[in-house]
């Protein structure tokens, strides 16, 4: 009772000192300040990072799915005489001067081929018209080329009476477009500016489908192997359990090339698989394993299966084992104990490794590209074959930014579907 | 703090100046057999005789790597053994060097170098001379059963011989003998193909045995295709097959019909750094001894004065015994139409 006395001047002292001055003020914002300044220093070598890493690289992608000047570089006088051309029958005697003479030049400066490139991806076979009359044009008079370049351009090749060319050559010359994103659309647009599904073929809304359907399957292999092993490893003896988890993330500490090849060896003709599989008189001949679909699908399940086990694990962990022995002696069967109590506390866990696996699975490349032969192949390895191969950037760039928003899209919606704040990942 | 900066600076040194030091020459070529002996009879050589270090990697044929270097402007290759078929269309799409006459060293003979060369070998201003070869089909005679193949009609025929067919991941060849199996004279077979309707026919003909194709990329890859079992029969390089015959005595048979045969050569991708040092280089190893050891492994070297070395007992294998079974691969017309088919060819394989 006696502490009630001495207790009201101290709170009374604080009251009287919670009114700062001006200059305590400002020195109490200029901390607060320096405690900023401090930490966002300290975070600025991570935000550099993820700039020049991430979001740079994304932007970059972004703009070169809408951004091709290669052919506006190369032939700018033809463009520009083209472009009184109202797209019917043969342009003038002029444009095809201009071709002419452009395409003398480019073959000198050995560029053809780019133009040629560029040209084709707006009408197929075109390239070699491009080319081969570069090549003809090449060895004639400049003084002949500017007075007759129409006749020597109709001579090298006659598809460049074609109206059809001249709206590619056309179409190919502006700087921006989206022709890029129809293509990886499987769609075109008509030279009245209608949109229609592509001619020449349709493949990339077919991969795109494909590949998701692999992730879909990946997934849920890895959910039925998983799930059962996380339970297992979550109430077994922790000295199982340990032994256990080491089985688990010893290949996730492999290289990922060691355990693709090592597919390889167990899936091809002559492999352990099927030398066991004609040995016991299953089959009599060797089963085609490798380089299809199938065996993309069980090597990714290999890969991935830990990225599943170990969110559920951690989950599982923590589930009160004595909430499913409540249920049951409350009188529920096991099965619908566990759908209805277990199950939903998993939830978090299940939702993190569905997630992560099926989300690296979509853009998965080198087990694809190692074990998948045609049959096997994902988005990734086409972004990859356009990169690399094709150099056609432009396409590349918009296939990969399609990939992003699918992805961002899913996301968002797993997110009002599922939610994705009770995600637990570890 | 100090001793970081100066430990840093210490090891950056070194970095720069062993770069600087050891000149090194990036060397590409195919690998396998045909490398081994290339490095016995050029690279080795070179290095021995210059102390120049070659670093003599492998690719599996064709120009997209060149030409994503040179146009990404990051060159890391400098000279590089190319397939005529894909020369010109290198050639003219500015992806090497123009190669000066002066790099066409003499004969070991004394004739000039524009004179000893066979003039394929150096008729496009981008390449000089290496070896002359040939695509051929060759089977295990151990797995192909007992119906042998003998003719490309064989190759494309699923019914007459069951089993896998491993074939180059490219157009090239590919479409030249699907026309060929479809009957189509080999004399016409570059004009066909020139057209739209010539061109389905093709991939129509490859349409029937897409099933029981395995695609390579390395021709490398041909002998152990065919060793275990992964392909009764595989298109590839004589060489390869002549190699794995001789060498490691494997049951490997060939067949010559509708063989495409072609050059290869040396040339210089654009923009290397290295430029000169590729040059003297490509001199030496485009001489009449290198050269001469070429047929190791049943290639025609390109250079008259070195078929006079070639032992006679080979000279059977070589692809120049056979021309009159072959067809001529037509660099021109795969420069024209390599884009396009190239195209085609790739959305085919993705149907």
């Amino acid at each position: 009772m006696n502490d009630t006395p001495t207790i009201a001047p101290v709170a009374l002292e604080r009251g009287t000192s919670d009114v700062l001055t001006k200059a305590e003020i400002r020195l109490a914002h200029r901390e607060v300040r320096r405690h900023k300044m401090v930490a966002f220093a300290l975070v600025v070598p991570l935000l550099l990072f993820l700039f020049f890493s991430f979001v740079a690289p994304i932007a970059t992608m972004l703009h070169r799915g809408f951004y091709s000047p290669v052919v506006a570089q190369l032939i700018p006088n033809t463009l520009q005489s083209l472009a009184t051309w109202d797209g019917q029958g043969q342009p003038d005697d002029a444009v095809l001067t201009n071709m002419a003479i452009d395409l003398k030049r480019l073959a000198a400066d050995r560029t053809s081929g780019k133009l040629a490139a560029e040209i084709n991806r707006n009408k197929p076979g075109a390239s070699s018209v491009v080319k081969s009359s570069a090549r003809k044009l090449r060895r004639t008079d400049d003084a002949d080329l500017a007075q007759n370049g129409a006749t020597l351009l109709l001579a090298a090749n006659k598809a460049w009476a074609d109206p059809l060319m001249w709206r590619a050559v056309q179409k190919s010359g502006d700087t921006y477009t989206d022709g890029f994103y129809l293509t990886a659309l499987d769609l075109e647009r008509t030279f009245e500016g209608e949109l229609q599904i592509r001619e020449a073929t349709q493949i990339y809304i077919k991969l795109y489908t494909k590949t998701l359907r692999m992730a879909l399957i990946i997934t849920l292999m890895c959910l039925i192997l998983g799930y059962p092993l996380a339970y297992y490893l979550a109430n077994a003896p922790s000295k199982t359990a340990n032994l256990l988890m080491i089985f688990v993330l010893l290949p996730f500490w492999t290289s990922l090339l060691v355990r693709t090849t090592a597919w390889i060896a167990l899936l091809q003709t002559n492999g352990v698989v099927n030398s066991f599989l004609t040995g016991v008189g299953i089959t009599s001949e060797p089963l085609d394993m490798l380089y299809t679909e199938f065996s993309t699908i069980i090597a990714m399940t290999h890969i991935l299966l830990p990225f599943m086990i170990l969110p559920l694990y951690s989950v599982m962990k923590g589930i009160d084992p004595t909430l499913m022995r409540a249920a049951m002696s409350m009188g529920a069967r096991p099965i619908p104990a566990f759908i209805k109590i277990y199950l939903p506390n998993t939830m978090p866990g299940l939702s993190a490794g569905a997630l992560l696996v099926f989300i690296i699975s979509v853009g998965y490349y080198i087990t694809p590209a190692l074990v998948g032969g045609t049959d096997g192949q994902m988005i990734s390895n086409i972004i990859a074959f356009h990169m690399q191969q094709s150099n056609n950037w432009g396409l590349a760039a918009a296939l990969g930014s399609m990939l992003l928003i699918l992805i961002l899209t899913l996301y968002w919606v797993y997110d009002h579907l599922v939610g994705t704040d009770n995600i637990k990942l570890g | 703090m100090k001793t970081t900066t100066m430990i840093a600076g210490a090891a950056l040194g070194a970095l720069l100046a062993s770069t600087a030091m050891a000149e090194e020459l990036t060397v590409v070529s195919f690998g396998g057999a045909y490398g081994a002996a290339q490095k016995k009879h050029m690279i080795d050589p070179y290095t021995a005789k210059t102390g120049t270090k070659i670093l003599f990697e492998d690719y599996s044929g064709g120009i997209a790597e060149i030409k994503a270097q040179v146009e990404a402007g990051n060159i890391q290759w400098d000279v590089v053994d190319i397939e005529v078929i894909d020369l010109e269309r290198a050639c003219s799409e500015g992806l090497l060097e123009v190669i000066p006459a002066s790099v066409l060293a003499p004969g070991a003979d004394g004739t000039p170098g524009a004179q000893d060369f066979i003039p394929a070998a150096i008729a496009n201003e981008c390449g000089v001379g290496n070896i002359v070869w040939t695509i051929i089909y060759a089977y295990n005679e151990k797995t192909i059963g007992s119906v042998k193949p003998n003719s490309i009609g064989d190759f494309f025929n699923t019914k007459k011989i069951v089993g896998k067919r491993a074939m180059r991941k490219r157009p090239q060849v590919n479409l030249e003998w699907a026309l060929i199996a479809d009957g189509v004279p080999v004399a016409k077979v570059y004009e066909v193909l020139a057209t739209e309707a010539g061109q389905a026919r093709a991939f129509a003909k490859l349409d029937t045995i897409k099933d029981d194709i395995v695609w390579f990329d390395s021709w490398s890859q041909v002998p152990q295709l065919l060793n275990d079992g992964g392909a009764v029969m595989g298109q590839s390089a004589n060489g390869r097959i002549f190699d794995a015959i001789k060498k490691d005595g494997k049951p490997f048979k060939m067949v010559w019909d509708a063989h495409v045969y072609d050059l290869d050569v040396w040339a210089v991708v654009k923009g290397s750094k290295k430029k000169d040092l590729a040059y003297d280089f490509i001199s030496f190893a485009a001489g009449t001894k290198p050269l001469a050891g070429m047929p190791d492994v049943a290639y025609g070297p390109t250079r008259k004065s070195s078929m006079v070395l070639v032992d006679p007992s080979v000279i059977p294998d070589l692809p120049t015994s056979h021309l009159d079974e072959g067809l001529k691969a037509d660099g021109i017309f795969w420069a024209d139409y390599g884009e396009s088919l190239g195209e085609k060819f790739n959305e085919w394989m993705l149907k």
